[in-house]
């Protein structure tokens, strides 16, 4: 009898660091928020004052929101500090109350200041508390995939874990899509969902869905509550689940009737999680292996993933770099993480990376991967994928490891951990003087950086080329500002054409590919960062999916930007029927009409109409000597949303392009265009 | 590819199997064979799970296992160091003429006869799956009228137990 080396679980390391610290940001609503609301507040308050709870004999608790409860840290919800809400670990807190209380009091406890959901028959009874907290805010949104995203858009862009709510049956199911998206980008988020009474689970009884076995796939864990005593501490785990080791959404599945009944709500809770060890500390000889290649390499890249930013490693990948002068270059999900501008970054990877970034990881001795997961959209035809080179593959999920290309050296562990101890062991390594020279590598990476650099072809037609927009974005709004993009082409365009120099500041459905995530988690982020600039980079087609959110943003306060990259089609799409279909055109363009001839032209809907009606600013631009003016002016506006329609030329394609299922040596630049990538080919 | 036995130590909870067996069918794999039971631990199930696959997903799967959160332990258990039972249930036509020709078969697989019909006996036998597929093929000219058969259960052989260390300490938030 063996034990496999996966046989058993890790032990428990020290905490991970995802949310135990955060930029700067707090999820306070805007003073003129808060007066808007108060009144309607106060009088919630008052009436909690002498609570009315149907079915409960009990005595009532004591005063919810009372000095005995509370709040994790009081000042914070309201100072604009710039630590979250943290566990409250001073005053242990024992109370009566019902489910739909301890849920309240137990989110309180965590650290969520924001909810994102929508009421609905099973969930009503945790509504109820929800009036009474003074740290939760809740924002009503339109459509819980909107609660869904704007919780992901919260957490990626404040590091915390994002909350939303939803009843049972469609409620819940509603938050299938962003949950797997979550779940595919590693994003904390825990969605709490209403459950039919647990008499009737079962029994196809109204708005019932076993949304605890829909999701298993899609979640890192989730939870059916049917037991008031249950309620607390299951909150409790389902944030530690989230937020430690490897991210993940989680679900509690709460029934009607556990919300209902009356239980003792304590605090703090023991968690009872005994398969559930994260390791987060890196094997000490697996790093020194990993610094003696790193020390014999030629040709070696940092290959960086996202889940460098979500170990909030970026101080530490850039210590790493500039100790070692090895190149980095960052997928779709780490943009950010390393600073465009710093003159070791080669760009992005991948399907429509640049050729420089693409060429480094295909000529490479030694990829060091970092927090990735040699996803098939950087690797091309797997088997084709760095054919030189050795890997070095550090990641928090040991099952990351050697699932599409076997390491050499595997390291599990938290990035920064790992980082950390690499430097460490990289400068033994330069104190015995093993330290490689780069100069023939660098000079081969800057001269690919020269000759192919990232560009575009103007339309002929003196209309808007869509990549001229974004960089224009990009350029105004600056690097402090957080992007949040659809999917299709404006999200490549602007991977590509904005400058990131932090963490945070990039925000995108990677994995799951959204249409209709930039809206909401444009929202999400906002809420979460109300000082930071938040701009979502839309098509028009991913906006006609979640507009809708732009009735939440104008009444709640959070004015968000959105640029519609408006081509009138589904352009990726498109892109794709021009190339590999013979530009036949089936059902991706949005204008199209049931006349034949009428087929260009229309604006249906009318983008700035729709704006106005949301109770948004709406601008269209169509010349390019506007597009500067109409961005300016959309920064010069704080009060509302403000949505601009960029009408742009339809037939721009994203270049570079590396074909699906084909071999990163063969990326075109352009269509038809190879690089030459000179002597040193393998 | 080769046949790999799992045991896989779980909570006792409500839906786990679901995750496991649902983790195998969403990754591609074929369970050969399942059982889950209680184990000396109240709170600790016990699930055997055989299936046929190269090295390289098996790993992948018990990777993936291994980050159930209701998921305590994974061991693999080597054929030559295991003691791996089977248990069937067999219905065998046995009329006057051939049932002593039956009897004479299930004595000489140590199985035993539970239930005895006009011209019909319900053997029960255990076993690794080599004697049980013997023992059935040997039956089956007489004529099988109906067949069950349980998941593998499987043991380490020697004095060591995996249940041992399976319970951690419980932890604390905050």
């Amino acid at each position: 009898m063996t034990e496999q080396m996966t046989g058993r679980k890790g032990t428990a390391g020290p905490e991970s660091p995802a949310g135990s610290a955060a930029p700067p940001a707090s999820a306070v609503p805007s003073p003129r928020d808060l007066a808007a609301r108060s009144p309607h507040r106060d009088a919630a308050h008052s009436h909690a004052e002498a609570p009315a709870q149907p079915g409960s004999t009990e005595p009532a608790p004591a005063q919810p929101g009372s000095t005995e409860l509370a709040p994790a840290q009081p000042g914070s919800a309201q100072s604009g500090s710039a630590e979250p809400a943290r566990v409250a670990t001073t005053s242990p807190t024992r109370v009566r109350a019902t489910g739909a209380q301890a849920l309240v009091y137990a989110l309180e406890r965590v650290g969520a200041d924001v909810v994102f959901g929508i009421p609905g028959g099973a969930v009503l009874p945790a509504y109820d508390p929800l009036l009474d907290s003074k740290i939760i805010r809740h924002i009503l949104v339109r459509h819980e995939q909107g609660a869904g995203h704007a919780a992901t858009g919260y957490a990626q862009a404040t590091g915390r874990v994002g909350v939303c709510m939803a009843t049972s049956g469609p409620g819940a199911t509603n938050l299938v899509t962003p949950i797997a998206d979550a779940y595919m980008d590693s994003v904390p988020i825990v969605a709490i969902t209403g459950q039919v009474p647990s008499s009737l689970i079962g029994t196809d009884s109204f708005q019932e869905a076993d949304i605890s076995g829909i999701t298993i796939p899609i979640t890192k864990h989730n939870f059916l509550v049917t037991k008031p005593e249950d309620i607390a501490r299951t909150i409790g785990e389902a944030f530690h689940v989230a937020s430690t080791g490897r991210p993940g959404p989680v679900l509690v599945d709460i029934s009607k009737d556990a919300l209902q009944a009356t239980t003792d709500f304590s605090w703090p809770v023991s968690f009872e999680l005994p398969g559930y060890h994260p390791v987060t500390r890196p094997h000490a000889r697996q790093v020194r292996e990993a610094a003696r290649l790193i020390s014999e390499s030629r040709r070696p890249v940092l290959y960086v993933g996202g889940g460098v930013i979500k170990a909030r490693a970026a101080a530490q990948l850039r210590e790493l770099a500039e100790l070692t002068g090895i190149p980095v270059v960052t997928t779709l999900m780490a943009r950010g993480a390393f600073p465009d501008r710093h003159p070791l970054h080669m760009g992005m990877p991948g399907m429509h990376g640049c050729v420089t970034a693409v060429g480094a990881l295909q000529q490479a001795d030694l990829l060091i991967a970092l927090g990735t997961r040699f996803d098939d959209r950087v690797t091309g035809k797997l088997d084709t994928f760095a054919p030189g080179a050795l890997i070095v593959h550090a990641d928090i999920d040991p099952a990351e490891i050697s699932k599409n290309r076997r390491a050499d050296v595997p390291i599990v562990g938290d990035c920064r951990e790992v980082i950390a101890d690499l430097v460490a062991a990289i400068r033994a390594e330069h104190e015995q003087g093993r330290q490689p020279d780069l100069g023939a590598w660098k000079a081969q990476l800057d001269s690919w950086r020269t000759t192919y650099p990232l560009g575009y072809d103007e339309p002929g037609d003196g209309s808007l080329a869509p990549q001229y927009v974004i960089q224009r974005i990009g350029k105004i709004a600056g690097p402090e500002a957080v992007y949040v993009a659809g999917v299709g082409q404006h999200q490549m365009w602007a991977a590509q054409f904005i400058d990131y120099e932090n963490p945070g500041t990039w925000i995108n459905s990677g994995g799951l590919g959204t249409m209709g995530f930039a809206v909401p988690a444009a929202m999400g982020a906002k809420v979460g960062r109300p000082d930071a600039t938040v701009w979502a980079i839309d098509g028009d087609g991913c906006f006609q999916m979640t507009n809708q959110e732009l009735a939440t943003c104008a009444l709640e306060g959070i004015p968000i930007k959105v640029a519609i990259i408006n081509n009138g089609s589904l352009g990726m799409v498109r892109q794709w029927q021009t190339l590999f279909y013979n530009e036949r055109y089936s059902n991706t363009d949005l204008h199209v009409t049931a006349e034949p001839r009428k087929t260009s032209g229309t604006r249906i809907p009318d983008f700035v109409k729709l704006a106005e009606a949301y109770g948004c600013e709406g601008i269209r631009c169509e010349e390019p000597g506007e597009v500067d003016r109409v961005i300016e002016r959309a920064m010069a506006i704080d009060d509302r949303p403000v949505v601009l329609d960029f009408v742009v030329h339809k037939d721009a394609m994203v270049w570079p392009m590396v074909a699906a299922g084909t071999s990163n040596n063969d990326i075109k630049f352009a269509r038809g265009l190879a690089p030459d990538w000179g002597g040193s080919e393998e | 590819m080769t046949y790999h036995t799992l045991s896989v130590l779980v909570e006792n909870k409500p839906g786990v199997l679901v995750r496991i067996a649902g983790l195998f069918s969403r990754r591609n794999f074929n369970i050969d064979s399942l059982a889950v039971g209680p184990t000396e631990h109240e709170e600790i199930s016990r699930i055997t799970i055989v299936v046929n696959c190269e090295e390289h997903p098996l790993e992948q799967v018990t990777k993936q296992l291994n980050k159930l959160i209701n998921v305590l332990k994974i061991v693999e258990l080597e054929p030559g160091a295991t003691v791996q039972r089977e248990l069937i249930l067999v219905k065998v036509r046995a009329d006057a003429e051939s049932r002593s020709r039956v009897l004479e078969t299930v004595n000489l697989f140590r199985a035993r006869v539970v239930d005895v019909a006009l011209d019909v006996i319900t053997v029960e036998a255990t076993g690794d799956r080599e004697k049980l597929d013997a023992l059935i093929k040997v039956l089956e000219p007489f004529g099988i009228k109906e067949l069950v058969q349980s998941g593998m259960v499987a043991i380490g052989r020697g004095g060591r137990s995996i249940t041992d260390r399976a319970l951690r300490p419980v932890e604390r938030s905050a």
